[in-house]
C-alpha cells in the first residue's frame, strides 16, 4: 500500500535548526502503536523521531542537545482528525485552510482530513491537487483530502476514483450527504475495491429523517420540533453493511450515534467485513438535552441523542467497536446560526475541543491514555494509511505536549477558527496542550 | 410600628412574576389563575360603550407576525388599543426577512424603535425564545411554529371555567393533528398545571412521540376517547398534511376523527365543543356540530381579547416607568 505522501506545510512554523536534537524529558510517554505508557523521553531531530520511551537517556543527553522539561506532562503523537468541514475553496469566511490548521495546531490536531462539500465539490484531480498546494502554502498542518465520491455530491455518478486516489484523496466520501441509491453505494464500494479505496458514509436514510431537526422522542416533542428517529441513522447503516458484504469492499461510517449502530458495527466486525466507525467527540459527551431553549449551536447531523445512546458510544469506544473519535468540525457563519433552531445550519466548530473533550473519558475512567490516543492518533492514520500517529523511532515528529489537568473554561471569543459556532461555550475542562509539533517543528505553543 | 393590612386586600393578590409571556411552560396553577381572574374584569371592559383604559397610555406595542393570521393578530391589536397602548402591526412577509436579513437582526431593528411590548408570532419553534434574548422589553408569544400558543391555552381556559368552573375535575378531549399544533401543547400543558384530564385523539400519524409523558391519555378512537368527556376540543386539519401520508384523505379523515353529532354524543350530553380557528368545515368538524347550541367557538374569539388585555396588563406592570 503506498503510503500517502504529505506535502510538509510551510508558513506559522518557528523557525529553528532541525539538526539539532530535541529531547522532550521526564515526559509521561503514550504510543499506542506500542503500547507503550510510561515515563520516559522522546527524541527529536531532522523532523523524525529518534527515539521515545522510558530508556532513551540513561547516558544522559549529549552537549548542545535542547532539552524540554516535561515532568507532569504527557508526550503523544499529535491527533489525526478524520473529519474536518473547511470553507475553502468557496466559503473562506467561514474557515479557510489556514485558519482551521491555526485552529487544530492549537487543539494538538497535527493531521486535518478534509470534506470535499466545498465550492466547487473536490471531485476532480485538479482539485484534490489544488487543496494540497493550497495547503502546503498556507497551512501549519498536515491536510489530506477526502474526495467526493459523486460528482458533485449528486449521489448518482460515482467519481474518477483510481485517478482521484493517486492525486492524494486518501478517501471517498460525499461528506454530509448520504448516497441514497443502494445501486450506486454497491458500485462505488465494489469498484472502489479494485483500488483499495476506503469509502466513508454519512449513514442517514434521508426520506426517514425528512425536515426533522433533532432526535424524536420526548424532548422532540415538548420544544415542537421535527423529530428524526434513531431508525434513519440505523437502516442505513444495516443497508451499508449487507453492500459491504456483498462487494467486499472497504467502509467506514463517517459518524454513528445509537446503540444500534455499535451492535451493527460488532456484528460486522465479527462476520470479517473490512468496517470501521467513528463517533463526534459531541456525541461522547452531549445529550439532546443540552440544546436546552433552542441553541442552535447544538443543532447538529446527526442530532445528538438521548443519554442511553451517549452511554453505548461511549462503551463502544471504549470495548474497540467504534475505532475512531473525530470532532466533526463544521464551521458555521453567523447568519447560519442567527436563526431558529429548525432553521438554522448544522454542525460545530470542533478542532480545539477535540482534546480536551476526549479527556474527560479519562478522566471519568472510561479510557486509558493509551485508548485515547489509539481513537484520536493511532487508528484514524492506520485506516487512511498515513505514516503519522505514532511515536515509533523514524516516523514523522508529529507529537504534542499535554499538560493533563489545568483546569480552564472555553470562552470562545478565544477559538482560533475563524467560525466560533461551538456547543462548548463555557465548558469546564481539565487538560490542555501546551505545544503542538509537525515534522519536528513546533507549529503551537500555549 | 404594626404593619398596616389595605382594606379589603389587592384586587389582585397574586402578582404575574414573568417579564416576558414565552408558553404556558414555566406558569405555576397560581399564576394562571390570577391572569384568567384578571381576564373577568377585562371582558367587562369590552362589554361597555366605553371600551377604554389608560393602563397602557403612551406604551408602545409592536405586533409582528412571520406568519399570516388575521384572528390573533386583530385580537392582540384590539386588546392594546382598549388599553390605551399604540399599536403597530408588522406583517413580515414581504419585508426585510426575506431579503436574507436573520431574526436576531429584525429584532435589534425593532429593539432600536424602543417597543414596549413585542407580540410575536414565527412560524419556527423556539423563534420567539431567540427574539426576547435579544430585545429589552417585553415579549409575548403568538405562537412559534409547533411549540406554544399560550393565550390561545389562557383563553381556551376563560372560556371553559365560565361554564364549566374550576378546570380540575373536568375532563377534556383534544382531537385531531396534535403533532403539529402549539395549541395543543399549550392546552396540555396548562390544563395539567390546573389538575384538569387530558385525553388526545386522533390518529397514530399525527401524534407526537411521548405524548403519554407530556401527561395525556392517548387514543385513537373518537368513540373510545370522548367517552364521558366535558369538553371536546377540536384541532385544525392543515391540507397540506395529505401529501405528507399523514392521512390519506379528507374523506377517510372526516370519518373516523371529524366531530359529528354522532360522535360528539359520546361525550357527557352537556359537553361542550370548542376549536381554536379557522375551521375547516367539513374537514375537522361538521358544519352541524360547529354551529349547534353545544358549540362555544363565537364565544373563544370574545375570551381572547379579553386573555390578551389581561396579559398586556399583566407584564405592563413590570415595564419601567422612569
Amino acid at each position: 500500500m503506498p503510503l500517502a505522501t504529505s506535502s510538509l506545510p510551510a508558513s506559522g512554523r518557528r523557525a529553528s535548526d532541525t539538526s539539532r536534537p530535541t529531547v522532550f524529558a521526564h515526559a509521561r510517554v503514550i504510543d499506542p502503536a506500542r503500547g507503550l505508557d510510561a515515563i520516559g523521553s522522546v527524541i527529536v531531530a531532522e523532523g523524525r523521531i529518534i527515539a521515545a520511551g522510558p530508556e532513551v537517556l540513561n547516558q544522559g543527553a549529549p552537549e548542545g542537545w535542547e532539552i524540554v522539561d516535561c515532568a507532569g506532562k504527557i508526550v503523544a503523537p499529535g491527533l489525526v482528525d478524520m473529519r474536518v468541514f473547511v470553507g475553502e475553496p468557496g466559503h473562506e469566511h467561514r474557515e479557510t485552510l489556514a485558519s482551521a490548521s491555526r485552529a487544530a495546531a492549537a487543539g494538538g490536531v497535527t493531521t486535518i482530513i478534509t470534506m470535499p462539500d466545498t465550492d466547487p465539490v473536490i471531485d476532480d484531480p485538479a482539485l484534490v491537487d489544488f487543496v494540497m498546494r493550497r495547503a502546503r502554502d498556507t497551512a501549519r498542518v498536515r491536510v489530506h483530502p477526502m474526495a467526493a465520491l459523486t460528482r458533485g455530491l449528486n449521489g448518482a455518478e460515482t467519481v474518477e476514483i483510481g485517478l482521484l486516489k493517486e492525486s492524494g484523496a486518501v478517501a471517498f466520501t460525499d461528506g454530509r450527504k448520504s448516497v441514497s441509491s443502494a445501486l450506486v453505494m454497491r458500485r462505488a464500494l465494489r469498484y472502489g475495491r479494485d483500488f483499495g479505496a476506503l469509502i466513508v458514509h454519512h449513514v442517514e436514510e434521508e426520506t426517514l429523517a425528512g425536515a426533522g431537526v433533532v432526535t424524536e422522542g420526548e424532548f422532540a416533542s415538548r420544544l415542537g420540533l421535527a423529530g428524526i428517529p434513531r431508525e434513519a441513522e440505523i437502516i442505513m447503516l444495516e443497508r451499508d453493511m449487507r453492500l459491504v458484504a456483498l462487494t467486499g469492499g472497504r467502509y467506514h461510517a463517517a459518524q454513528i450515534s445509537t446503540s444500534d449502530s455499535v451492535e451493527i458495527i460488532r456484528a460486522a466486525k465479527a462476520r470479517g467485513l473490512d468496517v470501521t466507525a467513528a463517533v463526534s467527540v459531541a456525541h461522547l459527551s452531549l445529550n439532546e438535552m443540552d440544546i436546552g431553549t433552542y441553541r442552535s449551536f447544538l443543532k447538529l447531523s446527526p442530532p445528538l441523542r438521548h443519554e442511553d445512546d451517549r452511554l453505548a458510544m461511549v462503551q463502544g469506544v471504549a470495548d474497540g467497536t467504534i475505532d475512531i473519535v473525530v470532532s466533526s468540525h463544521d464551521p458555521q457563519d453567523v447568519e447560519m446560526k442567527r436563526q431558529p433552531f429548525a432553521e438554522s445550519g448544522s454542525g460545530a466548530v470542533g478542532l480545539e475541543t477535540l482534546l480536551p473533550a476526549a479527556m474527560r473519558l479519562v478522566h471519568n475512567g472510561d479510557l486509558t491514555w493509551l485508548q485515547l490516543f489509539s481513537v484520536l492518533a493511532m487508528n484514524p492514520a492506520r485506516r487512511l494509511g498515513l505514516d503519522v500517529g505514532t511515536l515509533s523511532p523514524g516516523a514523522q515528529a508529529d507529537l504534542i505536549v499535554v499538560d493533563p489537568e489545568v483546569a480552564w473554561i472555553l470562552d470562545r471569543a478565544t477559538l482560533q477558527s475563524r467560525s466560533k459556532n461551538t456547543p462548548f461555550e463555557n465548558a469546564r475542562f481539565s487538560g490542555r496542550v501546551l505545544r503542538t509539533l509537525v515534522g519536528g517543528e513546533t507549529v503551537f505553543e500555549g | 410600628m404594626a404593619k398596616i393590612e389595605p382594606v379589603g386586600g389587592p384586587v389582585y393578590p397574586l402578582d404575574f412574576p414573568q417579564k416576558h409571556l414565552l408558553g404556558i411552560e414555566g406558569l405555576s396553577a397560581a399564576d394562571i389563575t390570577a391572569l384568567l381572574d384578571r381576564a373577568e374584569g377585562e371582558i367587562l371592559v369590552s362589554r361597555q360603550v366605553e371600551k377604554k383604559k389608560n393602563v397602557l397610555r403612551g406604551r408602545t406595542q409592536i405586533n409582528i407576525f412571520f406568519e399570516a393570521s388575521t384572528r390573533t393578530q386583530s385580537s392582540f391589536e384590539i386588546a392594546g388599543k382598549r388599553l390605551g397602548a399604540d399599536v403597530m402591526n408588522m406583517s413580515v412577509a414581504s419585508s426585510s426577512v426575506k431579503k436574507g436579513e436573520t431574526l436576531i437582526d429584525t429584532a435589534q431593528t425593532l429593539n432600536a424603535m424602543r417597543p414596549d411590548i413585542l407580540v410575536v408570532r414565527h412560524h419556527a419553534a423556539g423563534a420567539v425564545h431567540l427574539l426576547a434574548r435579544k430585545v429589552s422589553c417585553s415579549v409575548i408569544n403568538a405562537g412559534d411554529g409547533a411549540h406554544e400558543h399560550p393565550t390561545q391555552a389562557l383563553l381556551d381556559a376563560l372560556t371553559i371555567r365560565r361554564h364549566k368552573g374550576p378546570l380540575h375535575d373536568l375532563t377534556i378531549a383534544i382531537c385531531g393533528d396534535v403533532l403539529h399544533s402549539r395549541v395543543a401543547r399549550s392546552n396540555i400543558i396548562l390544563l395539567n398545571t390546573m389538575g384538569a384530564r387530558v385525553r388526545v385523539i386522533g390518529p397514530s400519524t399525527l401524534m407526537p412521540k411521548g405524548i403519554e409523558r407530556m401527561g395525556t391519555e392517548v387514543f385513537t378512537s373518537m368513540k373510545d376517547g370522548l367517552k364521558g368527556a366535558d369538553i371536546v376540543m377540536m384541532l385544525r386539519l392543515q391540507r397540506e398534511r395529505m401529501a405528507g401520508s399523514f392521512v390519506p384523505s379528507v374523506r377517510e379523515y372526516f370519518r373516523y376523527w371529524g366531530l359529528d353529532q354522532e360522535k360528539l354524543s359520546y361525550a357527557k350530553p352537556d359537553a361542550l365543543v370548542m376549536h381554536p380557528g379557522p375551521m375547516n368545515r367539513g374537514v375537522e368538524i361538521d358544519p352541524e356540530v360547529a354551529d349547534g347550541p353545544q358549540s362555544l367557538i363565537a364565544e373563544q374569539v370574545e375570551m381572547g381579547v379579553a386573555v390578551r388585555m389581561a396579559v398586556l396588563e399583566a407584564l405592563a406592570e413590570h415595564l419601567p416607568n422612569d
